[in-house]
């Protein structure tokens, strides 16, 4: 409806392999990160780039789950762990060797995907729930060496306060000034994913989902790339990890604990396995839907229950909601948000005439 | 395509939604709390939190703060950390003057934050110890004693218990192993040195169900004179049935503020099975205070019976407790600009290191908040388990102060 999609016709491979290959593809990329860089900031309040901040670190943690769960289709209930390597190795290289966040960026999701490696090689020789359990003992071992270690965790509190980060001489504090620290690096993430997938090492990732016997007999080396998911995607979590720290001004294993695991499970699925875009919906959903359904009901809710008993029932309708909801999106579409808005744009291509 | 169809209304009705927001009106003071009523402390949340609410509607249902109605916005974030600071900045959004935090890693991350934005916040048995430090952190207010504060008490009341001498004798901490359950060591540490008691730490591993091997260490190897008992959660009622069935006497225990409320003793089977069970508490417990009874006759003013919530006294009275300093801050802020409820956090901030020797009839411990104590005195009281409640057994104490606020200042 909005756009052609015929006409355009490639006369090269470099053409053929573009990230979009239609203009429109291109226009839309382009509009969302002005939007985002430029629209959003001048004219949302503090309030709400906060929401932005907290959904978009949550996208670089999803993106790199789904790296893992739905290219490669190994599972892991270790993801928070792995963010808890990320945010103590970038609070101790930022206190004690001062250094600046370009460093201690990619230094957390390097040690993370160190960890995650060494986590990643039950892999080797387990699948499906008996590595969800292998990767589960990641996570309380790392919670347990963490917590044990005063060494790596500052102390008897095992929590260090991360100074915030400064950027050209200028010390990032308000919710407006970290936007413009964390957005980049999300938008960052999203590129890298998004080649990530359509390269050689992506196209081996969803051979080995799909059936690592016949990708190991096409030439792949299962080994090796099953450990490179495990790397790539607790890089990831790691940066995650970095950026919660920045964010929060204080690296603590209890801000990632099992429950947070879950949560980007949830994020991967609810969102759509094996897709960026699914990520990225997932990450917001699971970030906006408790503020948005506390809204809602803050704003319904007076009509129906007296002011003090409000807040017990919007507590608990939240959660009610909140699972309900997601009940509803998965029957609606089991592959998820991806899924979904793939159905709405398929709709509206060949709208007003369909069939 | 209905599948479609039903996907966008969803959509719609939930975008709606969430651009609605409301700003603080003329004559109005907006607080802001935390809760966790859904999370893994829900069991405190759940009465915490409506204690707070009924103690702001009775100051309202008497017209306010010098005419002017509180609103309290409260926002539950399931004890994690995210959420949390969401909630922090929809309520410096509404124009909230304080901030209830709840939770520690919620305390540790909204410090700096609190600090830019001078808005105070107050973490009741929550955060840091070192947090007690008012000019290290102007903007924090523990406003009840801290782990190191309760863990002075205890060694105290150990000492009295074991007539006064503590050389030689031999004290067992048993701790849930997190960084709150840990926080005490250094001062126990100190203590130790100081009074010649022998120390012996036994951490009870998460979710600190499972302690039958430490409890039998203490009771029957170590042979310990006194237990300091510093577990959450559902490890207290597990501690007192595992202490009763090694056949230590529950007398020689002392339960730190989070083992100390009704659901702990409910949890372990009733009162009947917690008789002699010495707690502490920062806030009264039981519900024989003045406060109380006027809550009661203003629900019965409504033709409504008093809030079941108030059956936990415990935790119930911990919320009243911080409504009460929260209020008492603004009071003295409102005082301070002539009555107008335009005041800031910074007004809020200085009311409350005016408040003095507050007690609201002895539900509170006479709090002194000063710039350079925001514990406020560091007061426990204790209180034991007899027939069927907590019948208190001193009165409001601190121990070793001198010692706590030397480690405060130093900041560890």
């Amino acid at each position: 409806m909005f756009h052609r999609e015929s006409g355009y016709f490639k006369t090269s491979y470099k053409a053929d392999m573009a990230l979009y290959p239609l203009p429109i593809g291109k226009v839309a990329a382009t509009g969302f990160v002005l939007l985002f860089l430029v629209v959003a900031p001048m004219v949302l309040d503090e309030y709400y780039l906060s929401i932005i901040n907290i959904a978009a670190i949550a996208v670089v943690g999803a993106l790199g789950l789904n790296i893992l769960l739905g290219y490669t289709g190994q599972i892991s209930i270790g993801h928070a762990a792995f963010m808890s390597v990320g945010a103590y190795t970038a609070a101790n290289f930022a206190v004690h060797f001062d250094m600046p966040f370009w460093i201690t960026l990619p230094a957390g999701g390097l040690m993370a995907a160190a960890i995650g490696t060494l986590v990643g090689l039950p892999s080797l020789r387990v699948k499906g729930l008996y590595l969800a359990i292998a990767t589960l003992a990641a996570q309380f071992i790392i919670e347990w060496v963490l917590n044990h270690t005063p060494v790596i965790s500052g102390g008897i509190q095992a929590s260090i306060e991360m100074p915030r980060p400064v950027f050209f001489g200028t010390v990032l504090n308000t919710q407006s000034e970290l936007y413009f620290f964390i957005l980049p690096v999300t938008i960052l993430a999203i590129i890298a994913t998004l080649n990530l997938v359509r390269s050689r090492i992506g196209r081996a990732f969803v051979a080995i989902r799909d059936q690592d016997i016949a990708a190991e007999i096409i030439g792949i080396n299962v080994y090796r790339y099953k450990l490179l998911a495990f790397a790539i995607s607790s890089f990831y979590a790691g940066v995650t990890g970095v950026l919660y720290t920045y964010y929060f001004g204080i690296a603590n294993y209890e801000a990632f604990q099992l429950p947070i695991s879950i949560d980007y499970l949830a994020m991967c699925i609810i969102g759509g396995l094996g897709s960026v875009l699914g990520s990225i919906f997932g990450a917001v959903f699971i970030t906006l839907l408790p503020i948005v359904i506390r809204v809602f009901m803050e704003t319904v809710g007076v009509f129906f229950v007296d002011g003090v008993y409000l807040a017990q029932v919007i507590a608990q309708m939240r959660l009610i909601l909140f699972g309900g909801l997601i009940i509803f999106f998965l029957v609606v579409e089991p592959d998820g948000l991806n899924k979904l808005w793939q159905n709405i744009r398929n709709y509206f291509r060949v709208w007003p005439f369909s069939y | 395509m209905r599948h479609v169809r039903i996907g966008l209304m969803a959509a719609t009705v939930l975008a709606a939604a969430a651009f609605q927001a409301g700003t603080a009106m003329a004559g109005e003071i907006v607080v802001g709390i935390q809760c966790d009523r859904t999370g893994p402390t829900q069991t405190v949340g759940t009465f915490l939190c409506p204690g707070y609410h009924d103690y702001v509607k009775l100051v309202n249902s008497r017209g306010g703060i010098m005419g002017n109605k509180v609103r309290v916005m409260e926002i539950d974030h399931e004890y994690k950390v995210p959420p949390g600071m969401e909630a922090y900045q929809r309520f410096k959004k509404e124009g909230a003057v304080i901030v209830g935090i709840y939770g520690t890693p919620h305390t540790q991350a909204l410090t700096p934050l609190l600090h830019e934005d001078k808005i105070p916040g107050t973490s009741p048995g929550f955060g840091s110890a070192a947090a007690a430090n008012g000019e290290k952190y102007p903007y924090l207010f523990p406003i009840a004693a801290t782990y190191w504060s309760q863990a002075a008490v205890g060694v105290k009341f150990a000492k009295e218990q074991l007539g006064g001498v503590l050389k030689g004798k031999k004290i067992a901490y048993i701790y849930y192993d997190n960084p709150a359950g840990r926080e005490p060591l250094p001062i126990l540490h100190k203590l130790r040195d100081m009074e010649g008691f022998e120390l012996k730490e036994f951490a009870i591993p998460p979710p600190g169900v499972e302690m039958k091997v430490q409890v039998q260490d203490i009771a029957r190897r170590y042979r310990a004179d006194f237990v300091l008992n510093h577990t959450f959660g559902k490890a207290p009622s597990v501690s007192i049935n595992e202490f009763t069935r090694q056949g230590y006497p529950l007398k020689k225990m002392i339960g730190f503020v989070w083992a100390a409320g009704e659901s702990n003793i409910m949890g372990a089977g009733g009162w009947s099975k917690a008789q002699g069970f010495y707690v502490m508490q920062f806030a009264g417990a039981g519900s024989k205070y003045k406060v109380l009874d006027d809550i009661k006759a203003l629900y019965k003013s409504e033709g409504k019976s008093a809030p079941k919530e108030m059956a936990s006294t415990v935790y119930y009275n911990r919320g009243l407790m911080a409504a009460a300093v929260h209020l008492k801050g603004i009071e003295n802020a409102v005082k301070a600009k002539g009555g107008s409820s335009k005041i800031t956090g910074e007004d809020v901030k200085n009311g409350l290191e005016q408040v003095k020797d507050f007690s609201l009839g002895g539900i509170l411990p006479p709090m002194t908040l000063t710039t350079k104590d925001h514990e406020g005195g560091g007061w426990v009281r204790v209180f034991q388990v007899q027939g069927d409640g907590f019948v208190p057994v001193s009165d409001w104490q601190h121990g070793y102060r001198e010692t706590v606020m030397e480690m405060v200042t130093k900041g560890h």
